[in-house]
């Protein structure tokens, strides 16, 4: 048996997961600050990838990143190679429909988050960054934890705009979700069902160890002196 | 070292002017709920922006609309204790404290955290969180994080809302006690008259955006020349007045005239009286005596309250005495009087 799914899905997941937490922290912190109308139009383009049917997005996807679209032309200027069908095109793919989950989670937590401990912090003197990172974040740790569970599963299922950027190329751009299909089409259910709990594991192992790093910050919100 | 405000900023309901100079002192920010207490505070710190006008603290401009300078909140120096302590539930009172020490060796900050914490009455809370300390130790750890800072100024708003009667009298005179001890100005955020009494030097009076009056506490409180500063004082009769000659002055609400013991320079709009300096009188004698109708008596905690009335369908008076009082006196004689001296006559609102 052929393990390179598995490590192209990992590869990918992990990869769009990273992207996603970054991409999506910046946008949510700074559409907390845009105004009514703009947040509204804002959100509404970087929620759309959830809305849309995944091949849809793929069809978006391959317009853009295709030979004559401007990503796709940007990026063989910049690295001399092609987009459609390489071994990041999963990954590229993977991070559009799962960053708008970890970001609208996010985007709530920043929304919902109490405004005087930002204030309190700048009156004492603290740097925006230290507010970020060691006020704003910390106390949003249960909705970042969400999110990122969120943004994996997703990149991790990832099926249709992937087979529309990147196709079914065996040990390049084939993951866990497309041998599933391909097996199932070929008639070889044997091997789809090792896929399936393949798949399965790795989604529960994920689940675990998220909420496990989720449930420290609990502790301290109960108030019961230890 | 001073603090000296001139700020306009239009908001939703109202437009807040600010004029205030304080020195190395207490200043209580007398105001109702929604008169702009708080949004001052907040030009002072930076959190909100003023539309024009300047800020100078200790001769340092935080913000000046004509010089287009707007220090960012973190550069201003001004220790703010909110109304919720604002301290970061994620770290321990001790990590609040070492997290705003800058520029200083492990050593030092471990002396200056051990330092305030005792200052504080927190020594054995420092490895607590936020969480696991009642409202008064929540404000005394956000108020030692705010001392650790040096601030230039200490502005506090209403820090004692959130307890109830035992602990806010215990806050309080902790709180005395530090501000006492502070060299820079302290403002003093609230609505509560006798807090601000006991606690401020001096008072300003705020009232639908505006400064009503401001002066030293005294005086605020003897002479409070607006009708919004007499109210906020605690004055329970106010009256629309105006003057008919001589000293005498129409009470209209009241439904008499009464005699003042001297005038102020602008036209009398209102007059006021407070609940314990109105007496009753066996005879007639003495200026502004009146024959009362009594409408109701009422025994508060520590004292006796009855609504008099004057002249028929007037608003009544409230009149208010001691328990001892009330057992001195023993059965109501037939007048009261409204000593003269004892007179608030407002020229403003």
């Amino acid at each position: 048996m052929d393990y390179s799914p598995l490590w192209i899905s990992l590869r990918t997941a992990c990869v769009a997961t990273v992207f996603s937490v970054a991409l999506g922290l910046v946008a949510a912190y700074y559409a907390v600050r845009l105004g009514r109308v703009l947040k509204g139009l804002v959100d509404g383009i970087l929620t759309l990838p959830i809305i849309l049917p995944p091949t849809v997005c793929g069809y978006f996807l391959l317009l853009f990143f295709g030979v004559s679209g401007p990503g796709g032309r940007l990026f063989e200027a910049l690295f001399h190679e092609r987009v459609v069908f390489s071994w990041y095109a999963p990954i590229i793919s993977a991070t559009v429909v799962a960053f708008p989950l970890f970001y609208r989670t996010m985007r709530g937590a920043f929304e919902e988050f109490d405004r005087t401990l930002i204030h309190s912090g700048q009156t004492l003197g603290l740097s925006g960054a230290f507010i970020f990172w060691r006020v704003i974040l910390p106390n949003c740790r249960p909705s970042l934890v969400a999110g990122t569970v969120l943004a994996f599963a997703r990149a991790l299922g990832e099926f249709g705009a992937t087979i529309m950027l990147a196709g079914n190329i065996p040990g390049k751009t084939t993951t866990i979700s497309i041998a599933v299909y391909s097996a199932m089409a070929a008639g070889q259910t044997e091997l789809a069902k090792k896929w399936v709990l393949i798949d399965l594991a790795i989604s529960f192992a994920a689940m675990l160890i998220m909420n496990f790093a989720g449930g420290g910050a609990r502790r301290r919100d109960t108030g019961v002196a230890r | 070292m001073a603090l000296d405000i001139d700020i306009i900023k239009r908001l939703p309901g109202f437009t807040l002017r600010v004029r205030l100079k304080a020195g190395d002192e207490i200043v209580g920010l007398l105001g109702a709920s929604g008169s702009g207490k708080s949004m001052t505070l907040r030009c002072i710190a930076g959190i909100e922006t003023p539309d024009e006008g300047v800020i100078i603290l200790n001769g340092r401009p935080l913000f000046d609309s004509e010089r287009k300078i707007n220090l960012p909140p973190r550069r201003r120096k001004t220790g703010y204790l909110f109304q919720s302590a604002a301290l970061f539930p994620n770290m321990t009172v001790e990590q609040n404290i070492l997290c705003v020490l800058k520029g200083k060796t492990r050593e030092e900050k471990r002396r200056a955290v051990e330092g305030v914490l005792s200052r504080m009455g927190l020594e054995n809370l420092g490895k607590r969180y936020p969480s696991e300390l009642s409202g008064g130790q929540k404000q005394r750890a956000a108020l030692a994080r705010i001392l650790v800072t040096q601030p230039d100024i200490i502005m506090l708003d209403e820090p004692f809302s959130a307890l109830d009667t035992y602990l806010r009298w215990q806050l309080e005179q902790e709180l005395a006690a530090v501000l006492r001890d502070f060299t820079g100005t302290s403002l003093f955020v609230s609505h509560n008259r006798d807090e601000v009494y006991r606690l401020c030097d001096s008072i300003a009076v705020l009232s639908g955006g505006q400064i009503a009056a401001s002066g030293d506490k005294w005086e605020i409180f003897n002479n409070p020349q607006s009708h919004s500063a007499c109210l906020l004082t605690g004055c329970k009769n106010i009256t629309p007045a105006r003057q008919t000659g001589g000293l005498s002055i129409a009470a209209t609400d009241w439904g008499v005239t009464l005699q003042a013991a001297a005038l102020p320079p602008e036209p009398v709009r209102y007059a006021g009286i407070r609940a314990h300096d109105i007496a009753f009188a066996d005879s007639p004698a003495l200026p502004n005596t009146f024959p009362y109708e009594l409408v109701e008596e009422m025994r508060d905690t520590f004292s006796y309250i009855f609504m008099v009335r004057l002249s028929p369908n007037a608003r009544p008076l409230r009149l208010e005495m001691s328990r001892e009082q009330y057992r001195a006196l023993g059965r109501l004689p037939p007048y009261v009087q409204l000593p003269p001296e004892k007179l608030l006559l407002l020229t403003r609102d």
